[in-house]
């Protein structure tokens, strides 16, 4: 702390953002009843903090709990404060950083849709076959293609679709889990 | 034991199982069955306010005086969206409430009904926590739940919405012990923090030579046990304490150890001591912006304690050294314990060149002002009502202001619990609604609000509720014809171009007083002020007194925008003000 001068919007100067920002996969268990969403969602709006990637869904039905994964990019002191501020809200029980809590797994399922007929379509289904797409829709123009995998490899499957008649993509967002025995 | 009822039945036996004696609130249409249930029965009195951002006020200067929780009873629509600044300002200062708001049917929620708003999303960001109760066999359970979480931790507003067809509805009651205190496993305040941290922290204190205890609300929302602490640590050790606005009353005014509230418009010596300390001592108290001064040259020297109930708080704006998460009553007495253990001295031989140091600030005199035989200083009146009101069961509330930090400054506090203000939203209007739920708790304690002409026109209709409760409440307005802070930045910040901060068209502040069935008493002649505020203080029944003082008076000593500790303009300042601030420190707020 102390260090250089900033001038910010607030009401003195705050200390000067030396930290470089990161990407961090967080994972946040909270109790699943209504208005949860709202309310983490709120509270980044609200602070000004980024989510890059958000996948919500209910893990464990008797216990009434949802795993929220949410991808943000924020600098070391920022990100403190993320965990501390989703820890205060009521219904949320633990907030796990997985990226900085070792190594973890993190996988993502896209819906993709390629138009296109000949040569181009042919090459589509090759190079489907080599990113272990399935094909979930097809019909004489199209194929809708399903590719799961860490995000990187989605990203390069897009990549490579999109000069083949790409037509639209849908992902689901990040789910990520920790290595090892050990549970949240 | 559970019994059938109906859920507005059930809200007052709620209010009534947590020993709820008072509520502050305003009927409508979707709130009509809780007040049919309200009306039949006479455990819990119902205080009918003007408008409902006065209820909220009035909760929050009942929950202050008292450490109980402040409960708040409005309808849907406008009745929820005019607690709104009420609910902010309590979750700013941790004040616990509980506001219950009506809802429409939940048959028609969503359909743009009439008086219907998102209630729940509205206040999300504005309550600790917030519930739309859709069946009444969740209703008893929520309203407990409500109190425990208002009241526990960090406490704050907490809003339980229900719609009327669920106040209607028959359903099963359970008692705070058939529910638990809690549904949400996931909610653990934090209460004794770690004794390795605490043991670590008085090992430092041990060692220190120029240390300070930086002290904040947090010791008194933890209850007056924690103040009790607070002076016997300061005893023990012989270190010197300043307070936050929040704070003020937890130390005694009148001890030696005693430096004065700190920060923006604090004394001299507190800052001067904040910035040249080795030992920073944190309780309960948050490093607000107002307190920090330019937080890159904020007490550069220093070593660290933070001892918050909030973790989120540690480590926001300034970095600690040591972190101590836990109820600040809970530490003291352990720091309290473990010091006796280790030493029965003070430092007093250690830390003596610095209470010597401490003692050539304390002699710039930075409260001093200079007093005028034809004009009443604001400063001068309130150093007098002080006087006048020595020795007896005095509350003190604020609007915000000026006239807020001079109350801060010439107000000294013996007893926590005594000083009612709203210090992080910095809410005008906040002062004499917050006097009436001071007054409706302590009905026989002498209850003045400290105001400002501009800042009580913003609530002024609540006169009316202390009227019909006969809340005698002295409204001691200290009246500039500006808003005097505003002017006041205008003057350092705005070359003097004063847009819109005068009062024009004032009322007669003695005509309304007895327009609305109180006295009115006015005053513009620094002779006749003693008179006048006795006659104040004799009349039995809420007063409105209208002091008329010099209207171009600054609030000094202060830490100009983008300065540090060490660089406050004093009161004996002569240069041109308008200069001090540079061009980078006037985006600032």
């Amino acid at each position: 702390m102390n260090a250089h001068l900033q001038p910010s919007g607030s009401a003195y100067f705050l200390a000067a953002e030396t930290q470089v920002p990161e990407r961090h996969t967080l994972s946040v268990l909270v109790d699943n009843e209504p208005g949860i969403l709202a309310r983490i969602v709120g509270l980044f709006a609200a602070r000004g903090y980024n989510i890059d990637s958000l996948t919500v869904s209910e893990t464990e039905h008797e216990k009434g709990l949802s795993r929220i994964t949410v991808v943000t990019v924020a600098t070391p002191k920022v990100l403190t404060q993320i965990k501390l501020q989703l820890e205060r809200l009521i219904p949320v029980h633990r907030v796990h950083d997985l990226t900085s809590e070792g190594k973890s797994l993190e996988r993502e399922l896209a819906l993709i849709k390629v138009g296109g007929s000949g040569e181009p379509r042919a090459e589509a289904l090759r190079l489907a076959d080599a990113f272990r797409a399935q094909i979930v829709d097809a019909t004489t123009e199209s194929f809708v293609f399903e590719v799961t995998g860490k995000p990187s490899k989605i990203d390069s499957f897009i990549a490579l679709m999109m000069p083949l008649g790409l037509i639209e993509v849908v992902r689901t967002g990040l789910a990520a889990i920790s290595r090892g025995p050990e549970g949240m | 034991m559970a019994e059938q009822m109906t859920g507005a039945e059930m809200v007052i036996q709620a209010l009534v199982d947590n020993g709820v004696e008072h509520i502050f609130g305003y009927p409508g249409g979707a709130a009509l069955p809780i007040y049919d249930a309200m009306f039949q029965q006479d455990k819990v009195q119902h205080i009918l306010v003007r408008h409902e951002q006065g209820a909220t006020h009035m909760a929050e200067g009942y929950a202050r005086s008292t450490g109980k929780v402040g409960v708040v009873l409005v309808t849907s629509g406008p009745g929820a969206t005019n607690a709104v600044t009420g609910l902010t300002d309590a979750l700013m200062d941790s004040i616990p409430l509980v506001c219950i708001t009506a809802q429409v049917p939940t048959t028609l929620i969503g359909s743009d009904a009439f008086q219907e708003c998102d209630t729940v999303g509205i206040t999300r960001s504005c309550t600790k926590h917030n519930y739309l109760v859709k069946s009444v066999n969740d209703l008893s359970r929520v309203m407990h739940e409500a109190f425990h979480i208002a009241n526990s931790g960090r406490p704050g507003p907490v809003l339980v919405d229900i719609p009327k067809d669920v106040q209607f509805a028959l359903g099963t009651y359970l008692g705070i012990d058939e529910v638990g205190a809690s549904r949400h496993k996931s909610y653990h305040p934090a209460t004794s923090g770690d004794s390795k941290a605490i043991e670590a922290a008085v090992d430092m204190m041990l060692k220190a030579e120029r240390p300070i205890f930086y002290t904040g609300g947090g010791i008194i929302n933890s209850g007056p046990e924690a103040s009790e602490k607070l002076r016997e640590l300061a005893e023990l050790t012989g270190f010197p304490v300043t307070s936050t606005l929040m704070g003020l009353g937890a130390f005694p005014g009148s001890n030696p150890q005693w430096m004065g509230m700190l920060g923006m418009h604090g004394t001299y010596e507190a800052n001067m001591a904040m910035h040249d300390c080795d030992l920073m001592i944190n309780i309960g108290a948050r490093f607000d912006d107002r307190i920090t001064g330019r937080i890159d040259a904020f007490s550069p020297g220093s070593t660290k304690i933070h001892v918050d109930i909030d973790p989120s708080s540690i480590g926001k704006n300034v970095r600690t050294d040591l972190a101590i998460v836990g109820d600040c009553g809970a530490v003291l007495e352990e720091m309290v314990r473990l010091w006796r253990s280790k030493t029965n001295q003070p430092r007093t031989e250690a830390i003596a060149p610095w209470w010597e140091e401490i003692k050539g600030w304390r002699a710039r005199n930075s409260l001093g002002f200079k007093n005028s035989d034809t004009t009443i200083k604001p400063q001068y009146a309130i150093q007098r009502l002080y006087e006048a009101t020595k020795g007896r069961e005095v509350y003190i509330t604020t609007e915000v202001g000026q006239h807020q930090m001079w109350a801060a400054q010439h107000f000294p506090f013996e007893m926590p619990n005594r000083w009612m203000t709203s210090g992080g939203l910095g809410t005008m209007g906040y002062g004499l609604p917050a006097a009436v739920g001071v007054q409706v708790a302590h009905p026989d304690a002498l209850v003045i609000d400290i105001a400002g002409e501009a800042s009580v026109q913003m609530t002024m209709q609540e006169l009316s509720t202390a009227v019909q409760y006969r809340l005698p409440i002295k409204v001691f307005i200290l009246n500039n014809e500006r808003m005097g802070m505003v002017r006041q930045w205008q003057d350092l910040l705005h070359g003097g171009r004063y847009a819109h901060s005068y009062s024009e068209s004032l009322p007669d502040f003695v005509k309304l007083a007895e327009a609305y069935g109180g006295k009115g008493i006015r005053c513009d002649d620094p002779a006749k002020l003693d008179a006048a505020i006795q006659e104040m203080l004799d009349y039995d029944g809420p007063v409105l007194f209208d002091c008329l003082v010099e209207k171009h008076e600054n609030c000094l000593p202060m830490i100009p925008s983008g300065k540090p500790h060490n660089e406050m303009i004093l009161p004996d300042f002569e240069d041109d003000i308008g200069a001090v601030i540079d061009e980078k420190g006037r985006q600032l707020v």
